[in-house]
């Protein structure tokens, strides 16, 4: 079986992950007056991240369905 | 102070170099005093290692009792002895090196492979355990030495600290700890990584003890008995023994004693200082006290409950608190304590003497220890006086300005008031103290529900603020009408209970009428003055109009003013959930409440309305009005509700169960026999094949089926009978229809029929081959022999009907201290895991380091307390609201 027929990211229960650009984290890190390192982490291995050509130290931002808020937004630092 | 961040922890072993450096005295007695009273040197309770004593001083740092912290000693180990605590590791040890040359026995690819992948988990500051494991493992396997090409030969742990060498001819030899310290000592420095240790701070031979660190006195202290007896401690008592021991081994060894009594006191030795360490393991039988009491040694003192760690460290006991049993006292606020006298004049508030306050004080001060009074003052020159009988007046007389006095504590005190298990913040709140003879603490009802507490027996305990800044959090951020609203499910959690609902639900059920004396007399102790004009007046005997007020007016009297409100109350049966269209305010049950301008316009007062957790005036006034008024109506509510019943009565007993005869009749034919006679039916068509199975059962899981359903609805026809005869004249169904307390289901097993028992949502099928009881034939599938009681409780079971009923009951006593004991473990766990969690102020929660959890707390960023039942806006109200209003204009 090829390695794509797995991919995970098209079910329902996978929320949506995508990758930041420098200038959106940069802008994410100033409006919480944080440091790269506390944000969440999330490995580069975790499936969810595989398919999206990311590196460690990139930041994805990730949307959930969230039951009290509808849809919730989340940032994750991707680590080894 | 400033805040220090811990940058990392070492862990070592402790070198005999060390050990012998850290000593202040080496320790050869094995006794403690002398006859002249006094420490014996080099004993073990020297005076170079700490002082107990008062009057002595240290003779190591020269301080008194309480100034010396305490000095270790040490013991010369005649022979060496293996750590209990190490001896897997030492076994682990052996097994991976040379008994040569004593290297790693891994070839040099393999060595540099583990060595590389140690040294990566420690830059990624990670575990190295799982490969330190590995290099165990790999290790163990080789039998030849790669660098000295010695046979290896298999070593076997024979816990818990010997090690056998086997040969390939299976020959035995016990190690000694002299040859297994000496192998240890041989592995090389460079090698050590691999095992997760730096040879620095651990050399392996150091898990062999050769010098044996004895911990100060001041960790061991002796407790004098009351008859003037001296009591040693465990660790003493322990240390004594191996001290004797260890002299017996020199001497023997000195004189020349055989190999076998010299090798019977090593085990001897190395027993002694195993259970020193730890007395609990197994496969040695405990040392024990002469009592037969086994010792609390090292691990005892740490491990469990009450061990340092969760019982000195994460929990201690405090001064300024009391404990005793609650009761209950409708007539004190909702925010009170009544507090015994005799805890009040125990616990005191320290205040400090200004010209303001130096009156009261000195009066205070006149009644000695007599309630409201004191205990102790401390003068100005800061000499603290007991106050007494004798010196009381004169003390008085004295005080001035810039004194302190240890006051009692008086009504209007504010003090935390707690239950346990503390499980939510609503388990500690401040309560205003109200001292009361007697020696309970007295609660109102209506904050029972937040510490989950009853007045069977449960006990409270209570902490005296003893600053004003502590005292300031509590009132603003503890105090009972400040947690009215649940943090969990954004509704009240303080409210009417039990007869409070029940009081309002007789006040305002229907219309019932009040002359003028009555109506006061319904609001004595709120504080309403003006009754409004009468709803009308009927004639006496007498031929006179007298004017009366209905129940529901004088409910309304307690409501602000301009309230507008709209509810379904519990008494509603679900009208628009069944399809029905609600009847509004032409409800038969009165479940369609309408409040207007302060007025109770229709509707009948139920749990809904001022129930805890239900509680929909309540919450309309908290939020609406504020605390202090939510507060004011939950009182007001509460002692109307208790005028009421008082008024009336309210009572239940047995006969309130009692049926007439032609029900009974109804139930046992309609219901019972009926489920009975179809049970049997659908057994018959089982046997007969004719069944058919249901999609996803077999036949018989089907049969089960279909019989449950049929017993079940049989319980449910029975109770909808018993219904029919029962009004709500009836207290119990009175109760239970207004959520005062018990359900409709109570009632049924009460007065019609208990129904069907059941294990795991099964009938009963336990018990004897075939069949649960020697009463039944095997085989039997009748609802009868599987746990079916068609009697009610009031007409009594059946024996085969109680033993069954017995059986079921197991289960749901089982089930509940299951659950218990597994929801507070779990409940610990997740308090440990999110306490330092923090929301912060721009709304995102961070731990400690600042790193972030959650964006938004709780994605929505809403304080359930504050919300309208964990929404932020209820958008049906707020539509309903508008509508109503453009249909009044
Ligand atoms: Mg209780
Ligand atoms: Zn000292
Ligand atoms: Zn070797
Ligand atoms: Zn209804």
């Amino acid at each position: 079986m090829k390695k794509e027929t797995l991919s995970i990211l098209g079910h329902e229960l996978v929320p949506e992950h995508i990758l930041m650009d420098e200038s959106e984290v940069k802008e994410l890190l100033d409006k919480y007056k944080i440091k790269r390192v506390q944000l969440p982490k999330i490995k580069v291995s975790d499936p969810a991240i595989n398919g999206l050509g990311a590196k460690v130290g990139d930041v994805v931002e990730i949307t959930r369905q969230s039951r009290t808020a509808g849809k919730a937004l989340s940032f994750r630092l991707i680590i080894e | 102070m400033r805040l220090k961040r811990i940058k990392g922890i070492k862990f070592g072993l402790l070198s005999p170099k060390e050990i012998r450096k850290m000593s202040a005295s080496k320790i050869i007695t094995p006794d403690t005093y002398g006859e002249d009273g006094f420490p014996i040197e080099l004993g073990l309770v020297n005076q170079r290692i700490g002082v107990i004593d008062p009057g002595l001083r240290c003779k190591t740092c020269g301080g008194r009792m309480g100034e010396c912290p305490g000095h270790f000693g040490h013991i010369e180990l005649a022979a060496p002895i293996i750590h209990v605590g190490y001896a897997k590791m030492i076994y682990r040890m052996l097994a991976a090196t040379c008994r040569r040359c004593g290297k790693v026995l891994l070839g040099e690819e393999a060595r540099a492979k583990f060595l590389d992948g140690i040294e990566q988990q420690k830059e990624k500051q990670a575990d190295v355990g799982d490969v330190v494991k590995l290099v165990f493992k790999e290790a163990a396997k080789n039998d030849v030495c790669p660098f000295c090409d010695e046979i290896q030969k298999r070593i076997k742990y024979d816990k818990p600290t010997g090690y056998i060498e086997i040969d390939k001819e299976d020959k035995e030899r016990r190690l000694m700890p002299t040859d297994v310290r000496e192998r240890l000592e041989k592995i090389p420095d460079e090698d050590i990584p691999l095992f997760g240790m730096d040879p620095k701070n651990a050399r392996p031979e150091w898990m062999i003890i050769t010098v044996l660190p004895v911990p100060p006195v001041t960790a061991r202290p002796s407790i004098t008995l009351e008859s003037g007896q001296r009591s040693e401690d465990d660790l003493t008592h322990k240390l004594v023994d191996i001290i004797r021991i260890n002299q017996r081994f020199m001497e023997n060894r000195d004189a020349g004693a055989p190999q076998l009594i010299i090798e019977d006191l090593w085990e001897l030795l190395q027993y002694h200082i195993s259970t020193y360490f730890n007395n609990e393991i197994p496969s040695i039988p405990p040392a024990r006290h002469r009592s037969g009491r086994p010792l609390k040694t090292m691990t005892q003192r740490l491990k469990g409950k009450e061990g340092r760690f969760r019982g000195s460290l994460s929990g201690k006991r405090v001064n300024f608190s009391a404990r005793t049993v609650i009761s209950p006292d409708p007539e004190i606020e909702i925010d009170e304590v009544g507090v015994p006298k005799d805890i009040a004049k125990e616990l005191t508030i320290n205040v400090n003497v200004t010209e303001r306050n130096l009156e009261a004080i000195r009066e205070t001060l006149k009644r000695g220890s007599e309630h409201p009074g004191a205990n102790y003052v401390r003068r100005s020159d800061d000499k603290k006086v007991k106050v007494t009988e004798t010196n009381h007046e004169l003390l008085a007389e004295e005080l001035g300005v810039g004194w302190k006095v240890e006051r009692h504590l008086q009504d209007g005190d504010i003090v935390l008031f707690n239950r346990q298990p503390s499980l939510h913040r609503l388990s500690i709140m401040a309560h205003y103290v109200r001292v009361m003879p007697g020696r309970t603490f007295r609660l109102n009802p209506t904050v029972c529900p937040p510490y989950n507490a009853d007045y069977d027996g449960d006990e409270m305990n209570m902490h005296v603020l003893q600053t004003e800044e502590a005292r300031a959090e509590a009132k603003i951020l503890m105090a009972v009408k400040r947690n009215i609203m649940s943090p969990r499910f954004g509704r009240p959690i303080i409210g009417g209970i039990h007869d409070y609902i029940t009081g309002l639900f007789i006040l305002t059920w229907g219309e019932k009428r009040f002359e003028k004396e009555k109506a006061q007399d319904m609001l004595h102790r709120i504080n309403i003055h003006d009754l409004g004009e009468p709803a009308g007046t009927f004639e006496s005997s007498s031929s006179i109009q007298v004017p009366y007020w209905t129940g529901k007016q004088l409910f309304g009297r307690i409501l602000p003013k301009q309230m507008d409100l709209q509810f379904r109350g519990v008494v509603c049966e679900k009208c628009i959930e069944r399809g029905e269209k609600c009847k509004k305010e032409n409800c038969p049950r009165e479940a369609y409440v309408v409040i207007k301008e302060g007025n109770l316009v229709c509707g009948v007062i139920d749990e809904m309305a001022i129930g805890s957790f239900k509680g929909k005036i309540i919450e309309q006034i908290f939020r609406l009005y504020g605390e202090d008024e939510a507060k004011k109506f939950i009182n007001d509510a509460a002692r109307l509700a208790i005028n009421c019943i008082k008024q009336s009565g309210f009572s239940f007993g047995i006969s309130d169960e009692d049926i007439p005869k032609e029900g009974k009749v109804q139930i046992r034919e309609e219901a019972v026999y009926a489920a009975e006679h179809k049970v049997e039916e659908l057994i018959r068509a089982y046997d007969a094949e004719e069944l058919e199975a249901l999609p996803g059962r077999s036949l018989e899981e089907t049969l089960e089926l279909l019989i449950m359903q049929e017993l079940g609805r049989a319980r449910d026809d029975a109770g909808d009978i018993a219904e029919r005869y029962l009004g709500i004249e009836n207290a119990a169904v009175l109760m239970a229809k207004s959520g005062a307390r018990g359900s409709m289901l109570n009632l049924t097993q009460m007065a019609a029929c208990v129904g069907q028992q059941s294990v795991r949502g099964e009938r009963i099928n336990r018990g004897y081959q075939g069949r649960t009881l020697p009463h039944f034939k095997s085989g039997d599938r009748r609802a009868e022999a599987h746990g079916f009681v068609r009697a009610s409780f009031k007409d009594g079971l059946t024996a085969t009907e109680y033993f069954l009923h017995a059986v079921g009951g197991r289960e749901a006593l089982v089930d509940t201290a299951v659950r218990t004991s597994q929801s507070g473990y779990f409940q610990r766990r997740l308090i440990n895991a999110l306490q330092d969690l923090e929301v912060k102020n721009d709304g995102t929660v961070r731990e400690t380091r600042g790193t972030v959890v959650q964006f938004k707390y709780g994605d929505d960023g809403v304080d359930p307390s504050k919300s309208e039942c964990g929404k932020v806006v209820d958008i049906d109200e707020i539509i309903s609201d508008i509508v109503e209003e453009d249909v009044g204009a």
